[in-house]
């Protein structure tokens, strides 16, 4: 965590919450000395405060989350399997469902692994190399965080829409991009760029450039560099940024539906189809498709944990001070 | 194999990291870059091993041009001060590694490799930690590593960077003597970067002082410890004290007050006097050119270390003098001093 500090994105800002969860309700065991030290203080500060002010606390901590975060995950369960098991699986067999279902995962990968590779390459020139105007390729990879994502959508319908830059040219040679795969491809491609970008800059930048060297002048070519020394050394990064990519890709509502057009069975992904059948009194279907997404949220929260703790020990430092 | 560097000039931005360094390096020498940390001489290892680009000047290996090449072809060895070790492999890969990366029409098979990095965790004594990951050593153990795996490729040459700058001191006196028992067991030029000068002085065949991307003296240990043909030698090698002399007439003044030793032909003019501590004569009062009290004496090994505060008018100079322990010396005691030794320079600007 302590290599994220520099940046505070919706990502890092996750992990920082999952860290302070973790430690307001079973402290794990402290792993680094900086955590150790943290941890220390943390239980310290605990202990000063009389028992009844921690227990009022603890409370307000747990309640809080039970209203805001596990309630309404029970109650999308709860409604999705109002009529039966039966009903929901027929929900989720409905040539709609269907579709909406594929075409997330269409998007998903193709955005996941095109900003896998952008992702990697933009991570790569700004911890790697000093150029002129790094900093403002970082301001802008963090672009599609702080603008709203209707806003990301709309730019792609005022660059490709009938009136839009291209439109004409577009339309003349008969190439479908709003309204259609390419169009929702693209807007979440924008959503979803810096999640890769940032989880690995900072780990890049920690790592620094002294194994990649030491593997040139044993003889390496950039290619073997890049896969047998750099790769193995952010693969967990690059595992984290995925998981935080897909999920976005995934659940991606706002720009999405600004391009796709809504076409039922065609341009529908998960999150549009469950808006529209919500919207037409359809509860057992909407929530069925909403049980879906949130499912794949917690199987990430799941392995994101995972993989945090596989990154932390990634980051044991290259000096150890016990050296004999 | 030899190494001439020609004319090499660095910048980063406006600093001159490197400013026309010429360096011929034999076959077979152990040679140490020594200087304070910014004087340029890990930007010119680093420039001999293809890892950086000078922006003039020439580099020939072997006398083949070598800046027509990249790191990854010029046979280089280099061990870096922080090991540099892939952390994701166990000591034996890391070993490996650059015999597994060479093309296929001159890689090894897998039996030769093995036994070359047996061969090799041999020579470096650690064949015992063949499966263990880089995390899971000490520092001088990974140093050793890094080192059997730049010796890997059979470079042409050899080049460390601060090798032994992030371990402890015991750690480093050892490997020290090691590093030079290997190298006239392999005689591979090797040329490595310090800013310890006794880690230079007792490791190298020849010294290369550095200061402010220029080569201020190239010599055997003894020559620049004893001749130190610049200002910056004298201060920066050995224990000095330095003086502000006045030359005039082939006369030395301190404070107004002629000192009873030659100019050397150092022109007239502000000039600085430089004498080892333990060169110092010491008499009793009123013998010698200088005179001071004594302030405080601390005695360790063979020496009795004090500080002597001047009579020059003032009274505001305070050196240090190393004086042997059969000349006991009491604090407040006035002795008189006389430079057995010295050299004078002219004053910079």
């Amino acid at each position: 965590m302590s290599t994220q500090t520099s940046f505070v994105t919706p990502a890092t800002s996750l992990r920082a919450y999952a860290a302070t969860a973790d430690l307001a309700m079973a402290p794990p065991a402290p792993r680094t000395a900086g955590d150790r030290a943290r941890h220390a203080a943390a239980s310290k500060d605990l202990r000063s405060e009389p028992g009844p002010i921690r227990f009022i606390i603890i409370a307000l901590a747990v309640s809080f989350l039970t209203i805001f975060v596990v309630l309404p995950l029970v109650v999308v369960f709860a409604s999705a399997f109002s009529k039966g098991i039966g009903a929901y699986l027929a929900a989720l067999a409905e040539p709609e469902a269907l579709s909406a279902i594929k075409l997330t995962l269409l998007v998903a990968a193709i955005s996941v692994s095109l900003n896998l590779v952008f992702g990697v390459v933009a991570a790569w020139a700004i911890a790697k190399f000093d150029f002129p105007g790094k900093t403002f390729l970082i301001t802008l990879i963090d672009l599609p965080f702080s603008v709203s994502p209707v806003i990301s959508g709309l730019v792609f319908v005022l660059l490709f829409g009938a009136q839009g830059y291209w439109g004409a040219w577009l339309q003349a040679n008969d190439i479908h991009i709003l309204f259609a795969v390419p169009g929702i491809a693209l807007a979440t491609i924008f959503v979803t760029f810096p999640f890769v970008a940032r989880s690995l800059i900072p780990l890049m930048q920690e790592q620094g450039t002294q194994e990649e060297e030491a593997a040139i002048s044993l003889g390496a070519s950039g290619l073997q560099t890049f896969f047998r020394v750099t790769l193995p050394n952010i693969k967990w990064g690059l595992l984290y940024g995925v998981l935080l990519c897909n999920a976005r890709a995934m659940g991606e509502f706002g720009a999405v539906s600004v391009v796709s057009g809504h076409i039922r069975g065609e341009t529908n992904t998960m999150p549009l189809l469950v808006e529209i059948l919500y919207n037409e009194y359809q509860f057992v279907a909407s929530f069925a498709i909403a049980s879906l997404l949130a499912m794949l949220a917690l199987i990430t929260l799941v392995v994101k944990t995972v993989l945090e703790q596989r990154l932390d020990e990634a980051q044991i430092p290259k000096d150890d001070p016990s050296d004999h | 194999m030899t190494i001439e560097v020609k004319n090499i000039v660095k910048k980063f931005g406006s600093f001159a990291a490197l400013d026309n360094v010429d360096l011929k390096v034999g076959k077979g020498e152990l040679l140490a870059l020594l200087g304070p940390s910014g004087s340029g001489k890990t930007t010119l290892l680093r420039i001999i091993a293809g890892l950086d680009w000078p922006d003039a000047g020439e580099v020939t290996i072997d006398g083949e041009d070598a800046l027509g090449h990249g790191a990854s072809e010029r046979h280089v060895g280099f061990v870096f001060q922080h090991y540099a070790l892939f952390r994701h492999m166990t000591v034996f890969e890391n070993v490996a590694f650059g015999l597994r990366v060479q093309p296929r029409a001159v890689r090894k098979d897998e039996a030769t490799i093995r036994a070359r990095v047996k061969e090799l965790l041999d020579l470096v004594q650690l064949d015992w930690l063949a499966n263990r990951y880089p995390s899971q050593l000490s520092g001088g153990q990974r140093q050793r590593i890094a080192l059997a795996r730049a010796l890997a490729i059979e470079p042409r040459i050899l080049l460390l960077d601060e090798p032994f700058g992030a371990l402890d001191a015991k750690v480093r006196k050892e490997l020290r003597q090691w590093l030079r028992s290997l190298h006239s067991e392999i005689h591979v030029t090797s040329i490595f970067v310090t800013h310890d000068q006794e880690e230079a002085l007792e490791v190298a065949n020849r010294v290369v002082v550095m200061d402010k991307g220029r080569i201020e003296q190239i010599g055997t240990p003894g020559d620049v410890y004893d001749n130190p043909a610049t200002a910056f030698v004298h201060g920066f090698i050995g224990e000095s004290i330095v003086l502000p002399v006045e030359v005039a007439g082939g006369a030395v003044h301190l404070g107004g007050r002629p000192l009873n030793i030659a100019a050397e032909g150092v022109a007239a003019g502000a000039s600085k006097l430089f004498v080892r501590r333990h060169d110092m004569q010491i008499g009793p009062a009123g013998t010698g050119s200088l005179e001071g009290a004594v302030r405080h004496v601390r005695s360790f090994g063979p020496i009795q270390r004090a500080e002597v505060a001047l009579t020059d008018g003032e009274g505001k100079t305070v050196i240090e003098i190393d004086a042997p322990r059969d000349r006991e010396l009491q604090a407040g005691e006035i002795i008189g001093l006389q430079p057995r030794r010295y050299r004078i320079f002219a004053a910079q600007e």
